[in-house]
């Protein structure tokens, strides 16, 4: 290492201790020549200010991925089918009705209700779902409709993102998940997402459901065909947007994940865990307006899903019954209750459930938890 | 040791970058300093909260002696038999002779795996095998002899410190007239299975049948004294605390500062699946992690550190890369012995990830031999 990226390196370590605002160029630097244990002492240090204590939460949730039929063609999604295909579905309000009993069973609070974007459903349809699911269990908040989502339904049915925003919070609709974020810039869209919603598009969305007074969190994907200078670009836009209407709850990354989607021909190596947690530390880092940074276990694994709190992640996500959309790539992993409890805890941290807006719940019993 | 051992110290640059908490700054200064590090200091890092503190302790010990360099080898592993008397507690390898699944490989068998691996690049085979009454030391010495004649240039790392006491027993003969007559038949070096956890207060409660501590050290001395290199291992994350670890690599810190025939330490993750300890929930990736720089700073006299990516996980091994570890070992091909226990890595890992995962972690790929001589090959390996 020269003697001047050492001192460049010591300058922006200094400027992330003391807590000050990041610049993009610190953010590329830090990502690309940070060492990666320092980083994670930095990040740790930012987590314990956005969040004071010893607690680590947890969400009890459930995937609802109400059809699969998908017109957007994304090549890195192995969970969709185009319409015709035979292995398409679109689940009844009673077949989504049932996997909510479940949830229920387990005390659970949010259902995470995303689905392919569908060619021909209309918004009636998705209203009386929502009010269906509002009527039956009023306790699980409704967290659904990523952006890419909400922009297909405006552009189906030709109406303003605003007064779907308005109608699905009147039918019931709480929070928005951060889903197709992937990376906001658009040369990378083209190439990855085409059909999806533009980076303008998805902020919007996110800025428009801010001001209606919906909260949403905010997610990238990494480990394709982006920069770092544009996985820094990403985190940079969320921030500005953050600033303007400060509705982000919680930033969650990930890496894209082989091998059944068809980036596969474009990206031969899969991101790994050093990547991973340089790229969560640094995102708290640089989030210095988004309270929450969730740890990945779904993808990443229970260890360096757990080795996350050491690099800036203060939640665990969520239990995730019934993951549909990461498993049809490839990857399996599982935390049931008790295991997300025990894995909290071997970290030195208190495990507490949360609701989707981050309030704490009272220390529950978790049958099967080790001690 | 190379070069880079020797280096001028920096200690003002080094505490800097170390950025030790107040309660771990005696110890970063030793660290600093090349100062030996203490049983209580061993048990100390083991328990502070600051992971990642330790972590960068045992990464610039990494460093004076790696620089940026990570190694990995191209190696097979064959297990000639599965059959053994020895039924330890944590394994999910061994069988009884009646059971279904127990195997017994012919010379020709092995002859077989070896010619494959030949023809894939590897440098080495990693033999080890359960304890079976058929494969006694005549069956080995033809073994080695069959292989060094088909294979020359092929290095034979072979049999566990417990595999050669266990030949002890069997033929009645000394460790010394054991080893020299494998040698004498091709054995070039020994790899280091079989070390568990040494403290007998545990050492009974996982593998009762097994050789005990001095013995296992005293083949390693023998060994050592016969010119072979060989390597060390533990088995962690079962039933044993912090000091039983620390007591085991001060062990063989002391076994080093004798010979210095230790190439290599490899912490071995326990996998609870299949055993009888499948009631326990196996290590974390925080103790994983906490295992290779704890080790890395206590066994200051080891050359290498190795992050085993078939007992870790490609994950939690290239994280270990900046934990300490300077190795990630080989692109094994047909390793039972973990998987058998639910170890969910892959069964072996292509050239191209391997150095992958190491260039992201920020180092540099340099392909060994088992000697750690760097293989130079003439074009990129697919």
């Amino acid at each position: 290492m020269t003697a001047t990226l050492a001192s460049a390196l010591d300058a922006a370590y200094d400027k992330a201790a003391a807590g000050e605002r990041l610049s993009v160029e610190d953010a590329v630097l830090l990502l690309g020549k940070g060492d990666l244990l320092t980083l994670g002492s930095l990040a740790k240090a930012a987590r314990e200010r956005h969040n004071p204590g010893n607690v680590v939460t947890y969400i009890v949730d459930r995937n609802v991925n109400y059809t699969n039929v998908c017109v957007t063609y994304c090549s890195f999604c192995a969970f969709y089918r185009p319409p015709g295909h035979e292995e398409g579905y679109v689940q009844t309000f009673e077949q989504v009705a049932a996997r909510l009993e479940e949830l229920r069973a387990q005390d659970g609070r949010q259902v995470l209700l995303q689905g392919g974007h569908h060619p021909d459903l209309p918004i009636g349809w998705y209203e009386g779902m929502l009010r269906s699911i509002k009527a039956r269990f009023p306790e699980i908040n409704i967290h659904g409709f990523s952006p890419p989502e909400i922009t297909h339904f405006a552009e189906i049915w030709k109406l303003p993102v605003a007064e779907i925003v308005a109608r699905f919070k009147a039918a019931g609709l709480r929070s928005i998940p951060g889903g197709g974020g992937e990376i906001l810039v658009d040369r990378v869209r083209k190439i990855i997402a085409p059909m999806k919603a533009t980076s303008d598009e998805w902020l919007a969305v996110m800025g428009e459901a801010h001001r209606q007074g919906l909260t949403s969190s905010a997610t990238m994907m990494y480990g394709h065909v982006e920069t770092l200078a544009e996985r820094v670009e990403h985190m940079d836009r969320i921030r500005r947007q953050q600033d303007e209407t400060k509705g982000f709850t919680a930033f969650i990354c990930w890496s894209y994940q082989n091998p059944n989607t068809n980036l596969l021909r474009k990206v031969k190596d899969p991101a790994g865990a050093h990547d991973y947690l340089r790229t969560v530390a640094v995102a708290r880092l640089f989030l210095d307006n988004v309270r929450h940074v969730q740890s990945s276990w779904v993808t990443q694994g229970p260890k360096i899903g757990q080795l996350a709190l050491e690099f800036g992640c203060d939640d665990m996500g969520g239990t995730m019954m019934e993951e549909n959309v990461v498993s049809a790539a490839g990857t399996t992993f599982q935390l049931p209750p008790d295991e997300m409890e025990r894995t909290i805890r071997d970290a030195g941290y208190e495990p507490r459930r949360r609701t989707t807006f981050y309030e704490v719940l009272p220390p529950v019993t978790v049958p099967g938890a080790r001690p | 040791m190379t070069p880079a051992a020797t280096a001028p110290v920096d200690a003002a640059a080094d505490l800097k970058r170390l950025r030790a908490p107040a309660d771990l700054a005696d110890l970063a200064e030793k660290v600093v300093h090349r100062q030996r590090l203490s049983f209580d200091d061993g048990v100390r890092l083991y328990r502070h909260p600051d992971l990642l503190a330790v972590g960068r302790m045992a990464d610039l010990v990494r460093e004076r002696l790696h620089g940026d360099r990570v190694y990995y080898n191209i190696n097979r592993h064959i297990e000639p038999t599965n059959v053994c008397a020895t039924a330890c507690a944590f394994c999910a390898f061994g069988r009884d002779a009646q059971d279904p699944e127990a195997y017994e490989m012919s010379h020709d068998d092995v002859y077989e795996r070896a010619a494959a691996c030949v023809a894939e690049g590897a440098t080495e085979v990693h033999i080890v095998a359960g304890l079976h009454p058929q494969f006694d030391l005549e069956w080995y010495e033809e073994m080695l002899r069959g292989l060094k004649a088909r294979f020359p240039a092929l290095h034979l790392k072979c049999f566990t410190s417990v595999e050669i006491a266990y030949f002890c027993r069997l033929h009645k003969l000394s460790h010394e007239t054991v080893l020299r007559r494998l040698i004498a038949a091709g054995l070039d070096s020994m790899p280091g299975g079989g070390a568990e956890i040494f403290a007998p207060e545990v050492r009974t409660q996982i593998c009762d049948n097994k050789c005990d501590a001095d013995e296992w050290l005293q083949v390693h001395r023998t060994a050592h004294g016969l010119g072979l290199r060989s390597n060390c291992t533990m088995l962690y994350g079962h039933i044993e605390g912090d000091e039983h670890r620390v007591d085991h690599v001060l062990r063989l810190r002391a076994l080093q500062d004798e010979t210095h025939g230790f190439q290599a330490f490899i912490p071995l993750a326990f996998h609870p699946a299949n055993t009888r300890l499948s009631h326990l929930p196996g290590p974390s990736g925080r103790l994983d992690l906490r295992v290779i720089a704890v080790s890395r700073l206590l066994l200051d006299n080891i050359p290498h550190l190795k992050a085993y990516w078939i007992m870790l996980g490609e994950k939690t091994a290239q994280v270990g890369l900046s934990f300490g570890a300077n190795d990630l070992d080989g692109t094994v091909v047909e390793e039972k012995i973990v998987h058998m226990a639910g170890a969910e890595s892959p069964e072996r890992l292509a050239v191209d990830r391997l150095t992958f995962l190491i260039r992201e972690a920020g180092k540099t790929p340099v392909e060994r031999d088992t000697l750690y001589n760097v293989v130079k090959r003439e074009k990129a390996r697919a």
